[in-house]
């Protein structure tokens, strides 16, 4: 019978809701599915874990080292837990904590890895995004591990009406190569943008940096969106590069895209399309923007963006 | 200290992808191809530490067809010393490249290596952890910032949320995300001097490691297409849309 051991993501005090989607995908590859907690004085998010549905056993490791969710040290926890416990599959989602760790463990193991799934046809076989999702691909494997992270937004939470049974596992020695100096979480009131609801975006037709922020930090403020930026705007100096939407950026799907100024390069296309619903504002009637667009405004947007922010106070 | 950046011949990032018309993959004849975007940010950062007089000599490695030696080329005109191309025709998977470059840093020994975090035409993002593990050597990825301290290196990497800094014992892996810096141009004097500069070449076979693919792409599809929307005469009726038909405000 299948054995899947799913990574679990927290910060020793709170279990990352991601978990919750990556445990549905777990029960889509059948069979039994085992939670890890590693961490240290993570005591709570051993019981959180141990209320998923579907979950068999939470193994939780409390270890000073794993207090930073250091790769180095957790894969080598992960791989000894497979080897003894005989998992078949390990699954994390495809967060910036579950990209680090899982190559590791996925080399360790001598096993290809599969990224960013999207959807389980079944045990090895898998839909993944390549190409920044302008491609669909679908992979099979037949390696004894399957490795795979899952992106989180494809998989829905599962109920937390469970009552798994919490083991305390040993942990395994520190590979003693890395620490942690700090974390600087940004303390910002707008969302985090490749997490965020609503994101407003803004193109050379911005301008410059400053009407950027006079045209679009009010109307952000208003729907309480992220704000995110064309590559055009960022190579032309308006914002810094971590506003960049688009393949060579971030990869957005917000309930809510407001694109503002921005002609629609296929690049930026490529980041943002997955969106549910799309607004372009433009003046250009010929914006390859408006293609994918769910409601164009054609207008000039120094008027129809303040007007929008006005309307919706 | 001696630094290699391993490089990837991609797909430029402006082109448009087609997926052939039977499914076995996506269209590159004709195709303009360009140094994956993240490994020309890690190049960069190399050559600034060059620059800095911390790195000795910068080291670019790429394995692919003969044309990858356009992207070595590329990287030594803006200021890698040295370049090593392990030809290969068949696409390696990421473990593959791992194992290969595990016995590329075993000839060079290098104390740091510095990928891209993701090659934009996979899109796997495990290269560089792979190399990692390989190596038993520790990793920062998707840096934002590199700062060498003696036998060590300080790490501050983009995580969901925010940022952490890593101090990490050299050797080690470190991966490149887009805020590390802003790569340069190279000049057309460098672009010359660039072919001057040595550049090895050998087939992959010749390391003698299994590099058969573990997957099997079954199939490439286009996404689900975006069905086109409607234009809005003003302001007023796209709030409206926005609340009564869409309700997402």
């Amino acid at each position: 019978m299948m054995k899947t051991l799913v990574i679990a993501e927290h910060d020793n005090q709170q279990l990352n809701a991601v978990t919750l989607n990556v445990v549905n995908a777990a029960t889509q590859l059948g069979g039994e599915i085992d939670i890890l907690v590693a961490g240290a004085g993570c005591q709570a998010v051993a019981e959180q874990a141990a209320a998923i549905s579907g979950v068999q056993q939470v193994l939780s490791v409390d270890a000073a080292h794993y207090a930073a969710q250091l790769a180095e040290d957790v894969a080598l926890l992960v791989v000894a837990t497979v080897q003894q416990g005989g998992y078949q599959a390990v699954l994390a989602p495809s967060s910036s904590f579950g990209k680090n760790l899982t190559p590791r463990v996925a080399a360790l193991l001598d096993v290809a890895q599969v990224s960013d799934v999207i959807e389980i046809k079944g045990v090895g076989s898998y839909v993944r995004p390549i190409y920044a999702g302008n491609v669909m691909l679908t992979v099979e494997s037949q390696e004894p591990v399957q490795v795979l992270t899952v992106r989180p937004t494809a998989f829905d939470a599962v109920e937390q009406s469970g009552s798994a049974a919490v083991v305390a596992v040993e942990a395994v020695a520190s590979a003693g190569v890395s620490t942690l100096v700090g974390r600087e979480l940004s303390k910002s009131d707008r969302p985090e943008l490749g997490a965020a609801e609503v994101v407003v975006s803004g193109g050379r037709g911005l301008g410059d940096g400053d009407k950027y922020r006079q045209v679009l930090e009010p109307l952000a403020d208003r729907l309480g969106a992220a704000l995110g930026a064309s590559r055009a705007a960022v190579d032309a100096g308006f914002v810094p590069n971590d506003y960049q939407v688009g393949q060579t950026g971030k990869i957005v799907a917000p309930q809510l895209y407001v694109a503002v100024g921005i002609s629609g390069a296929i690049q930026h296309l490529a980041g943002m399309s997955d969106s549910k619903v799309i607004v372009a504002i433009n003046k250009d009637p010929d914006a390859p923007i408006f293609q994918v667009a769910d409601y164009g405004l054609e207008a000039d947007l120094f008027e129809a963006v303040p007007e929008l922010t006005q309307q919706l106070s | 200290m001696k630094v290699l950046v391993p490089i990837k011949r991609v797909i430029d990032y402006n082109v448009k992808v087609r997926v052939k018309s039977d499914g076995t993959g996506v269209d590159l004849n004709n195709v303009k191809m360009a140094i994956n975007p993240f490994d020309e940010i890690a190049v960069e950062e190399a050559v600034r530490l060059k620059e800095a007089g911390t790195a000795t000599e910068v080291v670019v490695v790429s394995i692919g067809p003969k044309a990858s030696q356009e992207v070595l080329r590329t990287a030594l005109a803006v200021g890698a010393d040295r370049a090593i191309h392990l030809e290969s025709d068949a696409d390696l998977e990421p473990l593959a490249v791992a194992k290969c470059l595990k016995q590329v840093v075993a000839d060079e020994q290098p104390q740091l290596v510095i990928c891209g975090k993701q090659a934009i035409d996979d899109d796997s993002n495990q290269t560089g952890q792979m190399l990692a593990a390989l190596l038993g050597w520790p990793q920062g990825t998707f840096a934002s910032e590199v700062t060498p301290e003696g036998d060590a290196v300080k790490v501050t990497r983009e995580i969901d949320g925010g940022l952490e800094t890593l101090q990490l014992n050299l050797p080690a892996v470190v991966t490149s995300d887009l805020r590390l810096n802003e790569p340069r141009y190279a000049s057309l004097p460098n672009i010359m001097k660039a072919k001057k500069k040595p550049l090895d070449s050998k087939p992959v076979a010749d390391l003698g490691l299994d590099v058969a693919p573990r997957l099997k792409a079954v199939n490439y599809a286009p996404p689900a297409a975006r069905k086109g929307g409607i234009k809005v005469e003003n302001v007023a009726e796209l709030i409206e849309k926005l609340r009564q038909e869409a309700r997402v405000i």
